[in-house]
């Protein structure tokens, strides 16, 4: 069976990192890139807030230039899913795709975090014929369309805006009367005279013979001035935020309620020794692409410090 | 890797009993990461089914034609008819596909 020293997985700015840091030390690190190569910015247009960037980058750019100089230091970056895990004894096991198995003295979890849904039947009803959570992917089909974007963060901002491009018209559905955005986000938004803010709607069901043709919401659902509104588009767009991938590591590792890995205060350490957690995967608070990449950089050298003791 | 468009899809479809079509773009992350698995599965299945690739931008009557709004999807096909409830959505693990293409034989 093969036996690897520094196991990474996930392949967005914490994993990539992660690599980068263990393949300089000379630790020959092995990194699984699982179900999104290059993590969750592969799913966004451009990233305006990393240092060294003044003109912003493509965030599929960027991810694979993190990648190859992960590679560049001797990284072993493999396709890959992790679908199993053993960590009661050391070496940890480890399962690829239900198949493959391998040993590891040290584990780097930077598995992220995935799209959240809302929970509705007609989500599964409409998939792959007017839902979707990634805007940048599937923009292509709504052009001259109408469409309506779940959320209040900065995800459902960017992504509102992204779609203003190619759309004829884009609801923002907003729980709140405000927008969580940054500012600019919001500025953004609301000066976009394509975009139109719904405050106070939760959305109540989608329908449609061939697929998503419109969607029924509630205003102000509760209060004395409550009533329904039929919006007709023809996708529907979720940008509600984002649960951990720390499933397939529950049964060892501590996580918070909301499925966050807990890690010990400063550094990236869980309560299984050897076993280190960086990114959204263990971020419930900032969730961003420098953090994930700092907490990376800290795993890789708690790793390291793990391995020579 | 075979390379299906507007031109050749009626071809294949009519001279193959199983086909699968994975439907993506350039521009998609998703994509890019679900590529190697469809090219992994497409040599083990060699002879038995036929698995290609459709590019969305350069095949919109295809595209159009299984009624894709998402991609990647994958379409599982039985004598020319799109079987809908083994369509998989977005990147899945390879497991996921395996099953579809095992269910489409069976």
């Amino acid at each position: 069976m093969e036996r690897v020293k520094v196991l990474i997985i996930g392949s967005g700015p914490a994993g990539y990192t992660a690599a980068i840091y263990a393949a300089r030390a000379g630790l020959n690190p092995v990194l699984y890139e699982g179900m999104l190569s290059g993590g969750q910015l592969t799913q966004t247009t451009m990233i305006e807030n990393f240092p060294g960037y003044p003109q912003g980058v493509d965030a599929t750019q960027m991810m694979g230039e993190i990648r190859e100089q992960a590679e560049r230091f001797g990284t072993d970056v493999r396709f890959g899913v992790v679908t199993k895990v053993d960590f009661s004894a050391s070496p940890k096991k480890i399962w690829i795709d239900e198949e493959t198995e391998l040993e590891a003295d040290t584990v780097i979890i930077a598995t992220g975090a995935s799209a959240k849904y809302l929970g509705l039947p007609d989500e599964q009803k409409y998939m792959g014929e007017g839902v979707s959570a990634c805007a940048t992917c599937d923009g292509f089909f709504y052009r001259k369309k109408d469409v309506a974007v779940v959320g209040g963060g900065d995800t459902a901002c960017e992504e509102a805006s992204y779609l203003a491009g190619l759309c004829n018209k884009v609801y923002l559905i907003v729980r709140k009367p405000f927008l969580r955005a940054s500012k600019v986000m919001q500025e953004r938004v609301m000066s976009n005279p394509k975009i139109e803010v719904l405050f106070e709607h939760n959305t109540l069901g989608l329908y449609g013979e061939k697929g998503v043709e419109g969607a029924k919401l509630v205003y102000r659902k509760g209060e004395a001035d409550e009533k329904i509104v039929d919006i007709k588009i023809d996708g529907f767009f979720l940008a509600i935020g984002h649960h951990p991938n720390s499933d397939v590591f529950r049964e060892y590792v501590k996580c918070n309620e909301e499925g966050y890995i807990i890690t010990d205060g400063a550094r990236p350490t869980t309560n299984v020794p050897g076993v280190f957690a960086a990114g959204d995967v263990a971020d419930p608070l900032y969730r961003q692409a420098i953090c994930a990449a700092a907490s990376g950089c800290k795993a890789a050298m708690e790793a390291e410090k793990f391995l020579k003791n | 890797m075979l390379q299906i468009t507007d031109t050749n899809c009626k071809e294949v479809l009519s001279s193959n009993e199983y086909v699968v079509l994975d439907f993506g773009a350039a521009w998609c992350g998703p994509c890019r990461s679900l590529a190697p698995v469809i090219e992994k599965l497409a040599k083990e299945f060699e002879g038995k089914v036929v698995i290609g690739k459709v590019d969305i931008e350069e095949s919109p009557e295809t595209t159009d034609e299984f009624g894709i709004r998402n991609v990647p999807t994958i379409q599982f096909i039985h004598n020319g008819e799109a079987m809908p409830e083994l369509k998989v959505v977005g990147a899945v693990p390879e497991s996921k596909i395996r099953a579809s293409i095992e269910k489409l034989m069976a």
